[in-house]
């Protein structure tokens, strides 16, 4: 037994090595493998050219996200429609012959169980405490949430699990961020983790694994730890976790592949152990006073250009870094902003409710909260609520929330990635801008020439019925 | 897996921060479900600008780029790597990179060199109008102005580079290792091994 302190990272890394070299990379064993139809493709094809099959297919679950349109999947009828554009039809058709030919459970894009790859693994139970889960997606940092080690990776590392089960990699550093005390009114997790991308920076995680640590998170659902740590990957970091606790065995107990029987009482005495002993060494700490964060936007075109709703778009003098200057004056011009303007005086004509950021049933519920006996404002054009799965869409439709958000003007969606990547028909015009409760405001992410801002669903909400960035404590009184 | 031995050639001087993979090849260029021809769609926002560096005569076809700080980050599409060497470029200097846009470059035999601002600095000005040349078994870059800027690498990257290796049949040698760990693992954690196959 080892007595050296350990970090809930190192535990979950140690319980994983299959063997170390000499140069200190590792093989490492990954526990579970999530696949969608984007970068898994060539990957399939691959190991078909080399004649290689799938080690462990029982490890992998497949399911269409990225590419798939939102709009209606079956006719009143229940017959399948197809899929307009060729290339997408063509590439969900890759991924629905892989999956049967290499031997992977494969969730259909008409099935319930269908949904992001991201809110799918947690709600199946799939995503578990102490499991190494990679995913070709770097939002695969989301199942840190559950307590696990997620990260994305690469189309030929999807390759290279499907053959081996394993990864070759070099432990990286950790960083512990603390946020204790009280978050204030308005005030959600989304927030939370754009004000700490704001204090990091977007690189500011690179090379680097980050606990999440204080009551802040220990306070919070498994859907907010979940938005947390998706979120990671634009602070740099390719992981982000939460420690697993009461919270955490109570979301998974009885979901389809937990654990169950006398398995669920060793899972659980295996994931409480889990937890960073007392005296273990991180990195880097990160200090952060919960009482210091309030529901935040984006002004620019990185994550890391953050501004509460109540500040005003900064003046790209005002950044002591030259190349950040340079890079704000750059990011101005694009959105359209001008230093100095009330962050509230920004207009906004789409709202965009969804991605694997927050497209939870909490996240829909803070929304229409909101939304209740509401319009969007004139102004607001395209107005989209996408859950994250088929039965997130089911819950939320049981509680009369789709009427809340079609009421107030909103398109109610199938499941699926959506205006967050713009892959599929779901796009931001040129020149527009979006209140966005996804993951990234990069320059033409959510269509060419779109602009983004980055806010918690509540805020979306807010902003589609002021038709401008709103702080959402104004409709909260 | 071709051996990468280092890169001579003219560069592309951009040093741009924060280059994201949605710049580096939009989404909607993703929906192949090959690797090949992603070049058309590199840089596609920045090519649609007048005056831009890729279109730019005197740089044209240069297999080295010059970037800036957090070189490749946001998403994990591979995609990234796949443009980049479709467009001709081989080699990538910044002061830091994306750790899942590195894993992927070196898995493409694209080499990603990290060196400081100031030097990268220097090697934007030389780019201007010489050669850069990258030299992967010494770990150098130097220019033909005397400037010689040591870099550090991943031991294991540089000889799976050297030597054309294939990480997958790497891997596939420790097949006993593998199944050791994973007979262990069923003793010790049988839950965790039973993935989609879990029986209610």
């Amino acid at each position: 037994m080892s007595h050296t302190p350990r970090t809930l990272y190192e535990k979950i890394w140690d319980a994983h090595v299959v063997e170390t070299r000499d140069d200190g990379t590792s093989l490492i064993y990954i526990d579970r493998h999530l696949v969608h139809e984007v970068t898994s493709p060539q990957a399939f094809e691959a190991l078909r050219m080399s004649g290689r099959k799938v080690r462990r297919p029982e490890l992998t679950l497949a399911v269409p996200d990225h590419n798939l349109p939102t709009t209606a999947r079956v006719d009143a009828a229940g017959n399948r429609l197809p899929i307009a554009d060729p290339e997408s039809a063509q590439q969900l058709a890759a991924l629905e012959r892989n999956a049967p030919e290499f031997g992977i459970h494969y969730i259909d894009a008409t099935a319930r169980q269908q949904g992001i790859v991201h809110v799918v693994g947690p709600e199946q139970g799939f995503s578990l405490p102490g499991a190494t889960i990679v995913c070709g997606d770097s939002h695969t940092a989301c199942h840190g949430g559950m307590g696990a080690l997620a990260f994305g990776i690469g189309t030929s590392e999807v390759e290279h699990v499907l053959a081996t089960q394993t990864l070759q990699l070099k432990r990286s550093k950790s960083m512990e961020v603390r946020v204790d005390g009280d978050l204030g009114p308005g005030v959600t997790a989304k927030d939370v983790i754009l004000h700490i991308i704001g204090v990091i920076g977007a690189a500011g995680g690179t090379g680097y694994v980050i606990e999440y640590r204080g009551s802040v998170f220990e306070n919070m659902s498994i859907e907010e730890r979940l938005t947390v740590c998706n979120m990671s990957i634009e602070g740099g970091a390719r992981a982000g976790l939460v420690a697993p606790d009461e919270t955490t065995f109570a979301y998974l107990k009885g979901r389809p592949y937990a654990p169950n029987g006398a398995d669920w009482d060793a899972a659980v005495a295996w994931w409480r152990s889990l937890a960073t002993d007392p005296g273990a060494q991180f990195d880097r700490s990160v200090v952060i006073d919960a009482a210091d964060i309030q529901p935040t936007v984006t002004w620019g075109t990185s994550p890391e250009d953050v501004v509460p709703i109540g500040g005003v778009v900064p003046a790209p003098e005002s950044f002591a870094d030259p190349s950040k200057r340079i890079a704000a004056q750059k990011s101005l011009d694009y959105m359209g902003l001008t230093p100095g303007m009330a962050m509230q005086d920004v207009p906004i004509e789409n709202i965009f409710i969804g991605s694997c950021t927050n497209s939870r049933i909490e996240d829909l519920r803070a929304a229409a909260a909101i939304l209740k006996g509401r319009k969007k404002a004139a102004n607001v054009r395209w107005a989209i609520a996408v859950p994250g799965s088929g039965l997130v869409k089911e819950q939320a439709e049981a509680e009369g929330l789709d009427r809340i958000f079609i009421d107030a003007g909103f398109e109610w969606r199938e499941p699926g990635c959506s205006a967050c990547l713009a892959m599929n028909p779901d796009k931001v015009p040129a020149g527009e801008r979006c209140a966005s409760t996804s993951n990234r405001n990069f320059v033409g992410r959510q269509g060419p020439g779109a602009r983004t801002h980055l806010v918690s669903p509540a805020m979306a909400a807010a902003a589609a019925v002021a038709g401008h960035l709103a702080d959402v404590r104004d409709f909260t009184a | 897996m071709d051996k990468v031995t280092g890169m001579d050639g003219r560069a592309y001087p951009w040093g741009a921060k924060n280059i994201d993979t949605d710049v580096i090849i939009p989404a909607h260029w993703l929906k192949t479900i090959s690797r090949e021809g992603l070049g058309r769609g590199a840089f596609e926002t920045v090519r649609a600008q007048d005056g831009n560096i890729f279109d730019d005569e005197r740089y044209s076809g240069s297999p080295i780029l010059i970037a800036g700080d957090n070189f490749g980050c946001g998403s994990s599409r591979e995609h990234a790597a796949w443009a980049l060497l479709d467009l001709g470029i081989k080699a990538v200097i910044a002061p830091s990179f994306s750790d899942i846009f590195s894993g992927n470059a070196f898995k493409n035999g694209i080499l990603t060199v990290v060196l400081p601002q100031e030097q990268v600095d220097r090697l934007l000005e030389v780019a201007q109008t010489d050669e850069i040349s990258i030299d992967l078994e010494n770990q150098t870059v130097t220019t033909p102005f005397q400037d010689r800027f040591p870099f550090e690498i991943d031991p294991f990257r540089k000889h799976c580079l050297l030597n054309g290796l294939d990480e997958i049949g790497l891997t596939l040698e420790r097949d006993t290792a593998i199944a050791g760990y994973e007979g262990n693992r069923a003793e010790t954690m049988p839950w965790l091994a039973k993935g989609t196959e879990v029986a209610a």
